[in-house]
């Protein structure tokens, strides 16, 4: 039972989707103080490519080697965070514009290609990868072993993630300012809150997860270097954090609703099911269901705009408020 | 030190700003070299060879040119009204596939008329680029959807079309005579009379000059004129600066916002269409998508400030780039190489429009760095 369409389907689905959630988080934590990244396709490449070299070069035993490989990838999205946060914090620059420019100085013909050529990652075999684990013995258990308890230690960690980011955002007190900076950094400013200064914390952590969502490709996924072996991964998150009306939770289901589409297509060549319908029909649902999704959601709640930080996308000058 | 924002932004610089964001850039790309093993003073004299004064070199940098400076035009027509269409890449797919179609149509049914298979290309091109504009167009206009999601999706869905018609199916674009068409996959090309005409210059050489670069140009000037000498490019500029003036003042958004996503994308299509009648003359579904024509339209829209006038000459420049990057592509000029210096360029421009809005005051009616951050706020 455990070989069926629908469970395989499902397992794919949060292991598709997991790259997808550490992105979404990361974008979630940058726009919930006020900064919009459109870069993180690009961090996320540069993330997974500096991951799989990282694991090519530490001579260690693997798990060691793969932990270090997600800080290195985490290290790496920050950097890619650093020039747009301090291109739109301190020089003020329009955040669209520089999210785009980040995305093409990092992403598929930038840095993360750049890179993957000058250190001959491309089309070399990974030394170690993330393996599913079998929880507690349980990955056999029908249906619910192979989706909850045969994924791998990124799969967890990324669980881990949403509580945390879920507790921050919502319980603690630099979780409070967070909001306040991002809904109104003056009120925030005026209670003695340095904005700019949360802005950058928030804006270099979504790097981070973004450079580990990256690294799901590269570590687990698809375990080799292709360049732009992302195909939008970054872009899909950005929406899925409107879908999710800027909550961690509503990422989780989300990013597995997307996860499931992505594999799609793989599940059923493998089957042979739908013979005869061209491939690139179903290659292409992920981004026909990102727009409508999009447009759903913006449908029904434009005028009240939702969830979103008031404050999304504005630079803070104190003196022009 | 501290910012005072500018009563009026003197000319010179903005001017000034893209050129020193230029050269800046080459001073940090350079640091990246060094970083990464490479001699920076080699590789800048290869690329400045390999772009501009090299036999042919110019040349091929107007191949690259034309396509972005359509691009260009296309993002700079946008997002001067604020609407951020970054799906050029599959408008100008989508009109590439509309323009090489119908040449084949016309071919197929004994048209031989070169103007007239020309202005077909153009119009089917134009067309086709619209239509794939409209929709994130129509979903920014009625659902309020954010476009940039919208318009960059379809980027990718425009991707898997191209492969479909050429790599997938035995479709009308694909050569399905040839034994290499049919194992392989490779497109159809355009009967000879639709190969279009270019102009050879006698200037440092021969410069061949492709028929798509002069409507790129003549293009440019229309759609300058229409945005600062008419109503309708007044208007836009009140609704890209204040949506809520521009309702009160009785401006019809949703048209606007149509229309203007439609002309964006009907001038990417254009530029599809001039690529494939200029040279390319079949679909080829890895190397169009792998040219990232429309990302760079991005670039090249905004180091010129969304004039359209400078596209020309940014775009050219930028043709350079790509073009040397085309030509250099090896193992002392890595792939990537271009994308990082796009990149930086246009994060220096970004950064130094800064200096344009803002008038930096170093140590006047201050004591020092620690007084400046115990200042009060007005």
């Amino acid at each position: 039972m455990n070989d069926s369409l629908l469970v395989d389907l499902l397992a794919h689905a949060v292991l598709y989707g997991t790259p997808l959630l550490f992105a979404a988080l990361g974008e979630l934590l940058a726009e919930r103080s006020g900064v919009l990244n459109l870069g993180v396709e690009g961090m996320m490449l540069v993330g997974a490519v500096m991951g799989f070299w990282a694991v090519q070069s530490f001579d260690a035993p693997s798990g060691v080697s793969l932990a270090a490989a997600v800080g290195v990838a985490a290290l790496a999205g920050a950097a890619m965070a650093l020039i747009h946060a301090f291109l739109v914090i301190t020089l003020r620059a329009n955040q669209i514009v520089s999210g785009l420019a980040l995305t093409i100085f990092a992403g598929a013909l930038g840095l993360s290609s750049y890179l993957g050529n000058d250190l001959d990652l491309a089309g070399v075999p990974a030394d170690a990868s993330f393996q599913n684990r079998d929880v507690l013995g349980l990955a056999d258990v029908p249906v619910l072993g192979p989706i909850v308890f045969g994924q791998n230690a990124l799969v967890y960690a990324s669980w881990v993630c949403v509580v945390l980011v879920g507790l921050y955002l919502a319980r603690t007190r630099p979780g409070l300012n967070v909001r306040a900076v991002g809904e109104s950094p003056a009120a925030a400013d005026a209670m003695g809150i340095d904005v700019s200064a949360y802005r950058y914390a928030h804006t270099l952590a979504g790097g981070a997860l973004a450079g580990v969502g990256g690294a799901c490709f590269s570590l687990a996924i698809t375990p080799q270097w292709v360049d732009g072996l992302t195909r939008g991964a970054g872009w899909i998150a950005i929406a899925l954090v409107i879908f999710a009306f800027w909550r961690a939770d509503l990422c989780l289901v989300g990013a597995y609703f997307f996860g499931a589409f992505s594999y799609l297509p793989f599940a059923l060549e493998a089957r042979g099911v739908a013979e005869g319908v061209p491939s690139e029909v179903f290659d292409s649902l992920p981004y026909v269901l990102t727009i409508v999704v999009l447009v759903f959601v913006s449908f029904g709640f434009a005028k009240r705009r939702l969830g979103a930080p008031a404050a999304l996308g504005v630079p803070y000058v104190r003196e022009e408020r | 030190m501290r910012l005072e924002r500018r009563l009026e932004q003197p000319r010179w610089l903005v001017l000034a700003v893209p050129v020193g964001s230029i050269a800046f850039s080459f001073a940090v790309m350079a640091v990246v070299l060094v970083a990464t093993g490479h001699d920076p003073g080699y590789t800048y004299r290869r690329l400045f060879s390999a772009a501009f004064t090299a036999d042919g070199a110019l040349t091929s940098t107007l191949v690259f040119a034309t396509p972005i400076v359509f691009t260009g035009l296309a993002a700079a027509a946008a997002f001067r009204m604020q609407l951020f269409n970054i799906g050029g890449e599959g408008q100008l797919y989508l009109g590439a596939v509309a323009a090489v179609g119908i040449a084949l149509w016309l071919g197929d049914r004994g048209v031989t008329s070169t103007p007239l298979l020309i202005l077909a290309m153009c119009l089917c091109g134009a067309a086709a680029g619209a239509a794939w504009a409209a929709i994130p167009g129509v979903l920014r206009a009625f659902f309020k959807t954010n476009e940039i999601i919208t318009s960059l999706m379809l980027n990718y869905v425009a991707a898997l079309l191209l492969t479909y018609l050429i790599l997938d199916s035995f479709s009308y674009w694909r050569d399905t005579e040839s034994f290499e068409g049919k194992t392989f996959g490779i497109g159809k090309v355009i009967p000879e009379e639709a190969h279009w005409p270019s102009a050879t210059l006698d200037v440092a050489g021969e410069v061949v000059v492709p028929l798509g670069f002069a409507m790129a140009i003549v293009l440019a000037i229309v759609v300058w004129v229409l945005y600062s000498r008419t109503r309708f490019g007044f208007e836009l500029q009140v609704i890209g600066d204040s949506q809520r003036t521009a309702r009160y003042a009785g401006m019809r958004l949703r048209r606007k916002i149509l229309a203007v996503m439609c002309l964006s994308g009907a001038i990417a299509g254009l530029g599809g269409a001039a690529l494939e009648g200029d040279f390319a003359h079949q679909l080829d579904p890895t190397g169009l998508p792998a040219s990232y024509y429309g990302y760079t339209g991005i670039v090249v829209a905004a180091l010129a400030r969304y004039n359209p006038l400078a596209v020309v000459p940014v775009g050219f420049l930028l043709g350079g780039l790509l073009s040397a990057g085309f030509t250099l592509q090896g193992a002392d000029f890595p792939s990537g190489l271009v994308g990082v210096m796009q990149g930086i360029i246009l994060f220096c421009a970004l950064g130094g429009e800064l200096l344009i809005r803002y008038r930096v005051r170093i140590g006047r009616g201050m004591r020092g760095p620690a007084s400046a951050a115990a200042e009060p706020a007005p």
